[in-house]
């Protein structure tokens, strides 16, 4: 069957069912504006709040979900942030991390212990380190919409991810965080992957066990510098 | 898989003295109703949400052709190819036809119960491709060439001792006498095992939880991270997906979200949920270069207008069959579909057939469980019984059964020999049941005496009893 009697078909029987033919000009023109409005429905009080308490959730709904996090005062903080978490988790320091202008800002080169390459990870890269577009406190959600700045394969590839996010750009329910998407994207991004907590699966006899197919780990830095 | 419904009764049969399933069954079943329940109960809003839930799909469902049609617009404004599949044939032949075209000679697959519908796999390895499946539980289930018996833990049967054998039946480059110490070490082996798959596959494979009109966007939700690789790392991702998953925009998927994951597994949200548009974008680091969805229908436009139209609205979240007590004594092999549980009893029927699937509606206990966890309110009970009445209509009953109700049918048009009839019979059975107060054995229904007794009546009939209580009320209420 070709594509166009395929389509034809299908939708020749779905008009079928609802007794009618295409929609009426008027009718058509209320759901395109459904579409272009796209009104959000109930948001739940979980997702709402100050700054504050958003930013406070958000920390309780990562380590829920078996992610660890910490705070730091300032990007200057995260090579040393980096290096002691990756110390105790015994993880030799060397590091992948996403071309993001806000990471290639930091001054990694003032921790020279830290070996740190630029670009997108490789299969056999142990840490990689992502900037987040924006975190969801209600529950813990981290977003991040590909780009030359943000390669999605180094939100998988590595065993230990750590992302680095600016407290401010903490939201509360997942709307905010696509309005956010929208008002500084030019239309949907190819990808985006919204991430709660390292890869997992319960798939042998239900038992919950982490490092499935992506990340063991998956550690947050929020930076409170705006 | 191959159909089997209509030995529903034998598989049912087998699968209740399958040891192994049993154990699987009793330890794993009780634990998606407890977790599903924790996540409910953490969040207070969860009922409206339902409710928002099903309003969102109906409105959809409403305007399927619609939004159909500007889902596929905004794909192809992305850069995208649309395949629309009348049929389960078409669908197998557009995905085959992309690989061709591709060049493609292996395909990493993400969990897919559409694929499993249209039975893409053994389409694929027949025509020279060859199918890697990545999830965990899809990836034990073709090396021990098993169907799926449930939607979201696909190898819900099997226990550790299974995973363990075959891993060390299929890995025969590792150790024969390694030692695995627990799940975790189980994991580690197929994570390890499918790495370079990934890397080396031409072509990745992937449903679709939803599909987003307003932006031509397809949405998987996984936990792995398996289905991410898949769709990233080959030169062309397929997303081979079915027409009722369009909702309207962003805000209607991410309402729909808020009941799927804890419906399902009883988390707040999955690992990853990933929203995919398009193929590769100048200046992109990664992802495919090929961005496809084969859309497939497969029975499904004819629910639109029908009395099974409300089944359009399943977002295949499983807590129907996590919560069916039918589903937790035999299984999901038993049902011999794709879908098993009582979703898949109402939908199986459709896609296959009545004649094929007709006896799934009967396996439900009408106890109502299934519809009281719902995310979208499907009335699943209702749909079964619509079944049942289609089924008996067009004589696909078992005789004996339809022979037997036409004779109750008879009797009950004639009242007055009915009541003395069923008194005849209360009486004959009080006098066989007499010493032990139950029936382990009945004159021509051994079939339904071989698993339970029958409780032998304990006096007079529901007439005479009612005529009974009736007197007794009426004396009451006099004094």
């Amino acid at each position: 069957m070709s594509q166009d009697s395929g389509r034809s078909a299908i939708i020749g029987t779905i008009r079928r069912g609802l007794k009618r033919g295409p929609l009426p000009a008027d009718q058509q023109a209320m759901l395109a504006g459904r579409m272009k409005t796209h009104p959000r429905h109930l948001v739940p009080a979980r997702g709402q709040g100050d700054s504050a308490r958003l930013v406070a959730s958000f920390m309780d709904n990562v380590l829920r979900e078996f992610g660890t996090v910490q705070r730091v005062p300032d990007f200057a903080a995260v090579p040393g942030a980096i290096t002691a978490y990756l110390a105790a988790q015994n993880i030799a320091a060397e590091i992948t991390v996403s071309p993001h202008p806000e990471l290639q800002a930091i001054p990694f080169a003032d921790t020279p212990l830290l070996k740190v390459r630029f670009g997108k990870a490789e299969p056999t890269d142990p840490v990689t380190v992502t900037q987040a577009f924006a975190g969801i406190a209600e529950t813990g959600t981290l977003m991040m919409p590909s780009g030359p700045e943000r390669p999605t394969t180094n939100n998988l590839l590595s065993d230990t991810a750590i992302a680095v996010i600016r407290a401010a750009r903490i939201v509360g329910a997942y709307e905010d965080a696509f309005d956010l998407l929208r008002t500084e994207r030019a239309g949907m991004p190819r990808n985006v992957m919204m991430i709660t907590g390292p890869s997992r699966s319960a798939d042998i006899e239900q038992t919950l066990e982490l490092g499935a197919h992506g990340p063991r780990s998956l550690h947050v830095l929020i930076v409170d510098e705006s | 898989m191959l159909q089997t419904s209509r030995a529903f009764k034998e598989n049912a049969t087998s699968a209740m003295e399958n040891a192994g399933l049993q154990r699987a069954l009793t330890r794993a079943r009780p634990q998606y109703a407890k977790k599903r329940l924790a996540a409910v109960e953490r969040l207070p809003e969860f009922e409206a949400l339902r409710d928002e839930a099903r309003d969102i799909k109906n409105h959809a469902i409403a305007n399927l052709d619609f939004y159909l049609e500007t889902y596929a617009a905004n794909v192809e404004k992305a850069g995208g190819i649309v395949h629309w599949c009348a049929t389960a044939e078409d669908a197998r032949k557009a995905v085959l036809e992309i690989a061709r075209k591709a060049g493609a000679k292996t395909v990493t697959k993400g969990k897919s119960m559409v694929t499993e519908e249209i039975h893409l796999n053994d389409y694929l390895e027949a025509n020279g491709v060859t199918p890697v499946e990545t999830d965990l539980a899809e990836y034990i289930l073709q090396l021990r060439h098993e169907p799926p018996s449930h939607i979201i833990g696909p190898a819900f049967h099997l226990n550790r001792e299974d995973w363990e054998e075959t891993f060390r039946k299929s890995h025969t480059d590792l150790p024969a006498d390694r030692v695995f110490r627990d799940a975790r070490d189980i994991q580690s082996e197929a994570r390890l095992q499918l790495r370079n798959k990934f890397f080396a596959a031409d072509m990745g494979i992937t449903g679709a939880n939803f599909l987003i009109a307003e932006t031509g966007t397809s949405v998987i939700v996984t936990n792995e991270g398996n289905g991410d690789l898949t769709q990233t790392l080959p030169r062309v991702h397929v997303v081979v997906t079915s027409i009722e998953k369009v909702v309207p925009t962003v805000e209607d998927t991410l309402s729909l979200l808020r009941v799927l994951a804890r419906s399902a597994t009883g988390q707040d949200i999955s690992v990853y949920t990933t929203f995919s548009t398009g193929a590769r974008r100048p200046g992109d680091p990664d992802g495919p270069e090929e961005y496809h969805v084969v859309l497939v229908d497969n029975g499904r436009s004819g629910m639109v207008g029908t009395e099974f139209q409300d089944m359009l609205r399943c977002i295949r979240c499983a807590a129907c069959m996590n919560h069916c007590p039918v589903y937790g004594v035999v299984g999901g092999h038993a049902y011999g579909s794709t879908y098993p549980g009582p979703m898949g009893s109402v939908l199986t029927p459709m896609l296959v057939g009545v004649d094929e699937a007709g006896q799934l509606p009967n396996a439900s206990t009408f106890c109502g469980k299934c519809e009281s966890v719902c995310p979208v309110k499907i009335p699943l009970t209702g749909l079964m019984r619509h079944w049942r009445e289609r089924e008996f209509e067009r004589h696909l009953t078992p005789s004996a059964m339809r022979y037997g109700l036409s004779l109750w049918a008879w009797f009950a048009g004639r009242p007055g020999l009915y009541r003395f009839g069923t008194r005849m019979a209360a009486i004959g059975l009080g006098l066989l049941g007499r010493r032990k107060g139950n029936l382990p054995r009945l004159p021509f229904l051994s079939g339904w005496t071989k698993g339970r007794d029958f409780p032998s009546p304990e006096g007079d009939t529901f007439f005479a009893r009612y005529a009974a209580a009736q007197r007794q009320r009426n004396v009451g209420g006099r004094s």
